[in-house]
């Protein structure tokens, strides 16, 4: 029985799985709109999954054996699949409606603080409430802030930005060998956090940051830095005693502003070619090595999903076709103004055209 | 006089002890049970006896126990479900406040056909004097050897522990209270697997209401059949009712469910009528998760007949023009009660005891709260009382564990049926701050249309 595959039908498409699939894993196979959006469910993380309600699916027929519809939507993360499964994603209005619902909740107490929100460009929330959501809210009320918690030096946590997804929990559980942070209270009051404030230092910890899909917890020590589209992912390595060791840098120009482990398109990150198992990384790889010398620069990294971040940096990328000699009418672009004539900015006269690569800051400390 | 099967030795002078209780007849169904019948055969009566779960959701009992798995080597749990926390349900406390041998006595007969060595009661932390009256009988029930190793000889043993809860409603629910007694958070847990596979530190597990456990034993006593006898339909044996609000006899009946609602409102046996000479407005039958009904609709079904104290004639009507059994919370609404203010309490409640796992419960509990504050307040919009309809069915069917439902079905119960009283709030908003709007047409005759 555990060898053999399962079929499942969804939105009309049919895949073979092996028992023990769950829809959602099922679904990504497919890929594309079918594919249900995740916000809690984290494939390494044990235990993870079924909070957030996002990835609700209409189960339209349970099984060949049991052909009957499941009465309820379910959760596609924690729902495994059975031999003759049809599952409805997009095609089913239900979906959709309930989706939309979650995304509304979602953001009805979030700050919208994007613009200041170092996560901004690869949050998994704008992603959901730009896909799935609506334009406006109908919520009329104050929303929730909670008291600031100090995590100690590696992570910043914004509360107002967590959906609680448990996800840094099990994280911290599993992965970094003590956990000294988690919820307190409950309901809509509920928050991450430790009890007595205290460091969150341990030497896997780090990973939170990683798996957090949103802004509520960060790098401190990319804190402002830059915004992650100005960043350029690449893929590294160096020799590490404690982790695999296999990063994504974010740079600009020679500087290292970032560490994290690799992610794969749907956010999570990726099995380590060397341990063969998921690819946490250390403290000392996230936190301690920024120097681009410090590491085997490999090459581009190739996660295409995140099209903010995505545009000129990745690998297989379409550039949309230039469209201004068809806005002009053919005409040839003229210069209207020469910015030196009016601004004191660019002194000592560098030719911005003749950069190459990104203008930092670099780039004007020339001496004229 | 309806028969008794619970409280009728509640009020024997010291029923409360073991020999008072003995020389009642306690702990006969543990000598008779142990003694001559198999598990499978105690578990066999219990399905007979048609006995439904008294926790609020009414699964029969019997098919419940025949789900548990049962491996080889591995422990079984029955872990009673005494967190009583459902706004007007009061009826566990009453039955282990003053007979709490029952309880023990249907414990051990209930261990005995799970093949559970162990038992926990997992108690309300509120009832915060109750332990010490469940760790008496426990105690007094192993110096009399029903508990404890190799029972009156037959090789069975049991102990029951007593967990206090530290003050959550969510810990009612069955997983969420299998992981607060694991020491955990308590947060329900994602299922499958049900707590009958995977329950107490992942063994089988059985989570029952007080009530259910304690019927078991008249039911071993009598055998199942004769409970059967009682009630009507699928609505077998007695159900205790905690009936409060606006009556003149608040307290916990026991009734057979053969009564109508309005003589168990309104007859001197029961809750004695409507207090202060007022009159019904409306009601919640089965505590404060279960639908609002208006006066006309709960005494009357929408097809004109009458409706009785029993699960099928409760629900007659689907959620349309029916409520639930429910745990039995029976609260009663006089005309001067204002029901967006009773919906914006029980709103407040739901928001203060979602656990926060998942994203509808959690949003949508504290935003129907704000809502129906302002309504309350004089500062609601016309567009208020569709939004709360969008939101309660945003909440309902989509989250983890029933407590999203339980939440969202008092605000559309009220809605459905009470929509003029918050429009009233929302054209009114001064007058709203002055006066209630009363009875208004809740009580009059609905028209059945005529079929042919
Ligand atoms: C939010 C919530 C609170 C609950 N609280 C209680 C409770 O206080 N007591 C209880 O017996 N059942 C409670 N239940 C129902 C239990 O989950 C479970 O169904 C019940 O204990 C099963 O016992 P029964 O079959 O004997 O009714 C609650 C359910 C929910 C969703
Ligand atoms: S802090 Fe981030 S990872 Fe942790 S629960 Fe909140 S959203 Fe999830
Ligand atoms: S429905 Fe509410 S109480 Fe139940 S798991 Fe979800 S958030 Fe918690
Ligand atoms: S991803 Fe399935 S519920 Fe969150």
């Amino acid at each position: 029985m555990s060898d053999q595959l399962l079929k499942v039908t969804i939105d009309n498409i049919t895949v073979e799985v092996p028992a023990g699939t769950t829809i959602l894993q099922a679904a990504r196979q497919i890929g594309g709109d079918v594919t249900p959006p995740a916000m809690c469910f984290y494939t390494p993380l044990k235990g993870s999954g079924g909070k957030c309600r996002t990835c609700l699916v209409e189960v339209s027929k349970g099984s060949e054996k049991d052909p009957r519809p499941m009465p309820k939507l379910v959760a596609s993360c924690r729902t495994t699949v059975m031999d003759g499964m049809e599952v409805k994603s997009v095609t089913s209005q239900r979906v959709l409606d309930a989706r939309a619902g979650v995304v509304e909740l979602l953001l009805i107490n979030h700050p919208l603080d994007c613009p200041v929100c170092d996560q901004a460009g690869e949050c998994h929330l704008q992603d959901l409430s730009y896909e799935h959501g609506k334009a406006g809210t109908r919520y009329e009320f104050q929303r929730r802030t909670f008291k600031k918690h100090d995590l100690g030096e590696y992570i910043q946590l914004h509360m107002t930005r967590c959906i609680l997804c448990y996800r840094c929990v099990f994280t911290a559980d599993q992965v970094s060998g003590k956990r000294v942070h988690g919820v307190l209270d409950r309901g809509d009051h509920a928050e991450i956090a430790t009890y007595i404030e205290k460091n969150l230092n341990n030497e896997f910890i780090g990973n939170v940051i990683d798996v957090c899909p949103v802004g509520a917890l960060t790098d401190k020590t990319f804190r402002f830095k830059n915004r992650v589209w100005f960043t350029k992912p690449l893929y590294a390595h160096r020799d590490c005693s404690k982790c695999c060791g296999e990063v994504t840098l974010w740079m600009r120009g020679d500087e290292v502003f970032r560490v994290t482990a690799r992610k794969d398109e749907w956010g999570e990150i990726k099995t380590s070619a060397k341990t063969g198992d998921t690819g946490w990384i250390c403290n000392d790889c996230r936190f301690h090595n920024k120097n681009a010398s410090d590491w085997q620069i490999e090459g581009l990294a190739d996660i295409s999903r995140h099209s903010v971040i995505g545009q000129g940096k990745y690998k297989g990328l379409k550039k949309p076709a230039e469209t201004i000699e068809k806005v002009l009418d053919g005409r040839q672009p003229r210069l209207l103004m020469d910015i030196h004539s009016v601004s004191e900015v660019n002194k000592p006269e560098i030719e911005l055209s003749t950069i190459q690569g990104p203008a930092t800051s670099a780039v004007f400390k020339k001496k004229p | 006089m309806g028969r008794k099967l619970l409280l009728e030795k509640a009020h024997v002078e010291g029923i409360r002890y073991y020999d008072v209780y003995r020389r009642e007849g306690g702990y006969r169904s543990v000598e008779k049970a142990l003694k001559s019948m198999t598990p499978d055969e105690v578990t066999e009566e219990v399905k007979k006896s048609g006995l439904r779960g008294r926790g609020g959701a009414g699964f029969p009992t019997g098919m419940k126990w025949s789900f548990l798995a049962k491996p080889e080597g591995v422990p079984r749990y029955l872990v009673v479900n005494a967190d009583e926390s459902e706004p007007g349900t009061f009826k566990d406390r009453y039955l282990m406040e003053f007979i709490p041998h029952l309880l023990i006595e249907g414990i051990i007969v209930s261990s005995y056909a799970l093949g559970a060595n162990t038992s926990y009661i997992y108690i309300r932390g509120e009832y915060a004097w109750i332990p010490d009256i469940l760790e008496q009988a426990i105690a007094e029930a192993r110096n009399n050897g029903w508990l404890g190793k190799n029972i009156m000889g037959t090789g069975y043993s049991l102990e029951i522990y007593v967990q206090r809860g530290a003050g959550a409603y969510i810990c009612g629910e069955e997983t969420a209270l299998l992981e607060s007694l694991e020491g955990k958070r308590g947060n329900p847990r994602i299922k499958p697997p049900f707590p009958a596979v995977k329950g107490l530190y992942d063994c089988p597990t059985v989570v029952n209401n007080v009530e259910t456990i304690a019927a078991v034993v008249p039911i071993v006593n009598d055998g199942g059949e004769e409970y059967a006898k009682i009630g009507v339909g699928r609505s077998t044996g007695t159900k205790l009712m905690s009936a409060c609000g606006n009556i003149r006899k608040p307290g916990v009946y026991e009734i057979d469910m053969t009564i109508s609602v309005e003589e168990f409102i309104f007859s001197d046996e029961y809750c004695g009528g409507i207090a202060n000479g007022k009159r019904l407005k409306a009601c919640i039958p089965g505590g404060s998760s279960v639908p609002i009904l208006p006066a006309n609709l709960l005494l009357k079904t929408a097809k004109g007949e009458t409706r009785y104290m029993h699960y099928e004639s409760l629900s007659d009507g689907g959620f349309a023009t029916g409520s639930m059994m429910g745990s039995g919370g029976f609260i009663v609404l006089d005309e001067d009660q204002c029901i967006v203010k009773h919906t914006y309490t029980l709103a407040r409640f739901y928001r203060h005891e979602s656990c926060g796992q998942c994203s509808p419960c959690r949003e949508g509990t504290g935003w129907m709260e704000k809502i129906l504050w302002n309504i309350d307040n004089g500062k609601g919009k016309m567009s208020d009382i569709d939004l709360l309809w969008d939101i309660q069915g945003k909440i309902e069917g989509n989250t983890i564990c029933p407590l999203g439902d339980a939440a969202a079905w008092p605000v559309a119960a009220a809605i459905r049926h009470f929509r003029d009283e918050f429009e009233w709030h929302v054209k009114n908003p001064a007058e709203c701050m002055q006066r209630n709007y009363g009875l208004a047409h809740y009580a009059d005759p609905i028209h059945v249309p005529v079929t042919a």
